[in-house]
């Protein structure tokens, strides 16, 4: 480890907690440490979106997957990005007229049932583990990567990082740690796409023509196939990539730090060109590792392709530009993190303690306490749960986190806006059909059985073809809320004209 | 839709009427003008993501060349991009509109207990 990476490294950790500390004091209220107390700008909502979304999967292992596989790499980039025309379109703004902390408030907007409260919390609480277990594992393997240093301690030192941000700083911290993150990680992208640019005398064309011959697959680089071969996975994977961001729990609470919905439309805005500049710009650092580091040098350095972008930094900007984007892998990882404790800690303090358990009747002090507590619980869990899968190949829980978000949240939110006839039991048969569909398609997928030993979890043959499920899981999760619907009598119009009005105007009650 | 101060205004005790606001003329417009927008819109950029997938895995013809080494295949993976950003753009202009609907009917209705 030399010693611009050192220095960088402590720069990160250093202007974190400086952030942090400004935000412990301006955290006075439960609304400030779940939502920031709603006074964020659209701008600064925006940058935080992505830098809640743009995680180190993305920066490093879609770049990766770009510079080792071509097109198919770029399938992820396509559908990541294609995601916030659905949140736009159809979910941000009544999200942000009828909820206040959580998903479950939303819902809860229309139905004032404990049973949809909680099946609506466990279903955040198993995407936000699944989806940190991923970033802490791969976090892990990354900073011992590129610092030299033993799993568990990087393990440790990501888990108390974000259990500081977010245990003092709340929303606010989590939100400025995010946008700085968020700009430090697009000026990254920037100077090395120029680099590669400037490499191939600012010619598209050439650059093209150069991977052709760049990598094993010839030709082939450059065409649809090399990773996806079967269509109805390809189909099933874009499913989940398109759907589930707008069942994303961390990503959803975004929307309520902004005062209304013309701010949260206008963030939404931010965080489209930012995270499609950014997926542009995956293309460059791909195609610029296939051409200047080489196919085998980046399997060399980790089989999943995850080194491709520092090592391309690397070897076009030398060891400050390797160092600079190390530091920016490594804040990109925190800012990740310190968003998904947080939508954690939401669903246990506010929801399942603050409103099934107390029934809404606790002070702000309280709620404060509670929200605390969880957020520590939710770090440690995660932190342990980490530790313990170190050896595990855990990158398929990212897309089972979007694809249980996809089947069992989104659903149930769009039923829940656009739906008149919806009703408890339509709900509660949504989540939990899609929250289990997809749990049990992919145990028995080969992202869990593998016949090769090693590739998986178990050795075995999958029961289930696909990697990922969502091609049936998320038909099933809009089939269980449409069919438990009509199974059931219950049927509130008046109810609905309200939630109707309120979510399409804004207008919100007194108190 | 800023909307803090609103019911506070309101002098009467008894709860809003929704059930006429949502049955309100007025109301209905807003709601028919967002559906005409956004029910459209929503299936053209799903069919348009949908079709990359469906055409790369089904058929071969996106790999003919455009441009030098560049097939097809890119030309239609970049125009996802650029239809993001084009129809964010115009939902955004399009949700202005709407904005002042929406105030409308805060304004001549719910502030007044929806009665009217």
């Amino acid at each position: 480890m030399d010693a611009t990476v050192i220095i960088l490294f402590l720069a990160i950790v250093i202007l974190t907690l400086v952030i942090t500390y400004y935000a412990a004091k301006r955290t006075k209220s439960t609304g400030d440490f779940y939502t920031a107390g709603g006074g964020l700008t659209g701008w600064q909502n925006g940058l935080a979106i992505a830098g809640d979304y743009l995680s180190a999967a993305s920066f490093l292992g879609i770049a990766g997957m770009i510079a080792l596989n071509g097109f198919d790499g770029f399938f992820y980039s396509i559908g990541f990005l294609i995601a916030y025309l659905v949140v736009l379109f159809l979910v941000a703004e009544p999200l942000r007229n009828l909820g206040k902390y959580t998903i479950a408030d939303m819902i809860n907007a229309r139905f004032d049932a404990k049973k949809i409260r909680g099946a609506a919390a466990l279903s955040t609480i198993t995407i936000v583990l699944f989806y940190m277990i991923a970033q802490l594992v791969g976090a892990g393997a990354l900073i011992q990567l590129l610092f030299g240093i033993d799993y568990w301690i990087a393990v440790l030192i990501v888990g108390v990082m974000m259990t500081i941000y977010v245990l003092f700083g709340g929303m606010i911290a989590t939100s400025w740690v995010q946008i700085t993150k968020a700009v430090l990680l697009m000026a990254g992208m920037f100077i090395i796409s120029l680099l590669v640019l400037f490499h191939f005398n600012f010619n598209i064309s050439s650059m093209f023509t150069a991977v052709k011959t760049a990598t094993s697959h010839g030709a082939d680089y450059l065409k649809p196939g090399v990773l996806y071969t079967d269509p109805l996975s390809t189909i099933s994977l874009m499913i989940a990539l398109v759907f589930g961001t707008a069942g994303l729990p961390h990503i959803l609470m975004r929307f309520f730090t902004v005062k209304d919905a013309k701010t949260a439309r206008s963030s939404v805005i931010t965080a489209t060109w930012t995270i499609g500049l950014f997926y542009i710009l995956t293309l460059f650092l791909g195609f610029g590792a296939a051409a200047f580091v080489g196919q085998d040098a980046i399997l060399a350095a980790n089989p999943g392709g995850n080194m491709a972008a520092p090592l391309l930094a690397q070897a076009i900007g030398g060891n400050i530009l390797f160092a600079f984007i190390s530091a920016v892998a490594f804040a990109t990882i925190l800012a990740v993190v310190a968003g998904l404790v947080l939508s954690g800690a939401s669903a246990f303090a506010h929801d399942i303690y603050g409103q099934i358990i107390k029934k809404g009747k606790v002070t702000d002090r309280e709620q404060m306490l509670a929200a605390r507590y969880a957020s520590l619980a939710v770090s440690v869990l995660s932190i342990v749960l980490a530790l313990g899968a170190q050896y595990l190949n855990v990158a398929f829980l990212v897309s089972l986190a979007f694809c249980i978000a996809a089947s069992a949240n989104l659903p149930v939110i769009l039923y829940t806006v656009y739906w008149k006839r919806f009703n408890t039991a339509g709900a509660i048969s949504a989540l939990l059909t899609g929250l289990l569909s997809a749990l049990i398609l992919v145990s028995m997928s080969p992202s869990v059985f593998s016949p090769v030993e090693g590739a998986a979890l178990f050795v075995g043959e999958p029961i289930f073809p696909i990697d990922n499920p969502a091609i049936i899981s998320v038909p099933l999760g809009f089939l269980a809320g449409f069919l438990g619907t009509l199974l059931s009598k219950e049927y509130n119009s008046a109810r609905y004209a309200e939630v109707k009005v309120k979510a399409n105007t804004g207008y919100r009650d007194a108190n | 839709m800023n909307t803090q101060p609103v019911s506070v205004e309101r002098k009467q005790e008894e709860p809003i009427n929704f059930v006429k606001v949502e049955e309100s003329r007025k109301f209905k417009n807003f709601m028919h003008a967002k559906k005409k927008f956004i029910v459209p819109l929503t299936i053209f950029f799903l069919v348009f993501y949908f079709t990359l997938p469906i055409l790369t895995s089904y058929t071969t013809f996106l790999n003919a060349p455009f441009f030098g080494d560049i097939s097809w295949v890119w030309v239609f993976a970049i125009s996802q991009f650029i239809m993001t950003w084009v129809l964010s753009t115009i939902y955004v202009k399009k949700a202005n509109r709407f904005d002042e609907m929406a105030e409308e009917i805060v304004k001549e209705q719910l502030d007044k207990g929806g009665n009217h």
